[in-house]
């Protein structure tokens, strides 16, 4: 990514945690989705439930003050919110079945405009690593997803259909990539919002579906 | 009355007759609530054919700088067939799990399943629950071949409950009657996989108490599922936590 073009990985997390209401139940997953915890989105306050079984966790614990039994999803050491509560796996995931769960953030190597995205197996694997996110993805009332636009090699990742294999189907409510804001519209995605420095030709070719796409796309809307 | 407990001097005893054959769940979420001191003893103890229950295989010692007994061992080993688990490989493709070389080889065999699936199939078995329907991995790979039903318009996949042999625990407090205890994250899949179980092994933290010495309000697992209690010693002959994971911030 060339200077000032594009959006960073906290900046994508954050045009996401932007759309989280007061009093939501979050689920972040792994890797880029739990940078949207850091996201400043003012008055509003929010419930992080961890599928490890930990409702109401705070931030990120100091570096020498790690309770080594506090950790979330991601195996960081977290703190606690007053307000929290500790449950075992099987009511974590009844939480999460049950529609409890607001909105989950998953990071994905590829989404569709149909809503499908596949984020647990790579191209030529025997296996993968699926975690909860088969059971979030089913089950949360929103699935944002947060990835970059294209592979390394170029690559579009917003495709007409997924090519490696699907963790939910048509699920997929709202994408943030390095790009922008876009929203899965059934043939085609929607840009809602354009990343600093982009023209919507293109964001267009680097998408590997057809683009919806207003006369004059607002820039992304950033935190603070 | 006589006195009677379940606390066990070592884990060395705790194992010793764990069966050539058996399905074992190990309990444990990202190095909180891991029964690594059971785990290593049975690492020891050297009974093959294992089918292992597991959320994952096992970081090695790229994921906190050491390498914590894990089920990547039993499987370097040479004592497990096959797997139950939710992560084949690592979530950063990156990072590679010990197990997942040998899977890919073909030398262990092993179930992916969905996290939330994984424990509800071991709770259905702990509350005698034969199979049930979930909306989880509907319309993927996991689903080829497989009977869903749709009620209320939604379409849900069978499941089936899956019973275990020997669940090894860990957990924070202990009494002679086996009731536990848990602290913070650690409890995760540790109270479900022994209401599953034949047999469940606990070690723990603090001084085994009395019967009585957790508040029957307190308790998390009822001692009628717990079997085996062992007090872990201090290091370094007890095995006690992995240490801390690197935070990029």
């Amino acid at each position: 990514m060339s200077e000032g073009r594009g959006l960073s990985r906290q900046q994508m997390a954050d045009r996401l945690a932007l759309e989280f209401q007061d009093g939501w139940i979050v689920n972040l997953g792994v890797g880029m989705p739990t940078l949207c915890s850091n996201t400043d989105i003012g008055e509003r306050q929010v419930i992080y439930h961890s599928e490890n079984g930990v409702i109401g966790y705070g931030p990120l614990a100091e570096p020498g003050h790690e309770d080594p039994h506090l950790i979330n999803a991601g195996g960081q050491n977290v703190t606690l919110r007053p307000g929290a509560a500790i449950v075992h796996h099987a009511d974590s995931f009844a939480i999460i079945r049950s529609g409890r769960i607001d909105v989950t953030v998953l990071g994905a190597y590829e989404v569709a405009c149909n809503g499908d995205f596949a984020n647990w197996k790579v191209k030529g694997a025997k296996g993968g690593g699926i975690g909860g996110a088969m059971d979030l993805a089913a089950c949360a009332k929103n699935v944002f997803v947060v990835l970059e636009h294209n592979t390394r090699d170029g690559a579009p990742r917003l495709l007409r259909e997924c090519a490696l294999p699907v963790t939910a189907r048509g699920v997929a409510t709202l994408v943030v990539t390095n790009l922008g804001l876009f929203r899965p519209k059934g043939e085609a995605f929607e840009m809602l919002e354009i990343a600093p420095g982009y023209s919507v030709e293109e964001v267009r070719a680097a998408t590997g579906c057809p683009l919806i796409a207003a006369d004059t796309v607002p820039p992304v809307r950033m935190a603070g | 009355m006589t006195t009677r407990t379940k606390q066990v001097a070592s884990f060395a005893d705790a194992v010793r007759d764990v069966a050539d054959g058996s399905t074992i769940a190990v309990g444990g979420f990202a190095g909180a609530g891991m029964p690594y001191n059971l785990l290593k003893a049975l690492v020891e103890q050297g009974a093959k054919n294992l089918t292992i229950v597991v959320n994952s295989t096992g970081g090695g010692p790229g994921m906190r700088g050491v390498r914590l007994p894990d089920v990547g061992m039993l499987v370097e080993n040479g004592q497990v067939k096959k797997v139950i688990c939710a992560f084949t490989a690592a979530t950063r493709p990156s990072d590679v799990l010990p197990f997942t070389k040998y899977y890919e080889a073909g030398q262990v065999d092993a179930e992916l399943v969905p996290q939330g699936t994984l424990v509800e199939r071991m709770r259905a078995a702990g509350a005698g629950v034969p199979a049930f329907y979930t909306p989880a991995a509907v319309g993927t790979e996991l689903a080829e071949g497989r009977e869903t039903r749709t009620f209320n318009g939604r379409e849900y996949l069978l499941e089936y409950a899956l019973p275990i042999d020997v669940a090894l625990l860990r957990a924070h407090r202990a009494d002679t009657f086996g009731n536990l205890r848990f602290r913070r994250a650690q409890r995760n899949f540790n109270p479900v996989m022994a209401m599953a179980a034949k047999l469940a092994l606990a070690e723990v933290e603090e001084d085994v108490l009395p019967a009585g010495g957790i508040d029957a309000d307190d308790v998390h697992l009822p001692g009628i599922y717990v079997h085996r209690v062992v007090r872990i010693p201090p290091e370094p002959e007890g095995i006690w936590h992995a240490p801390p994971r690197e935070v990029k911030r």
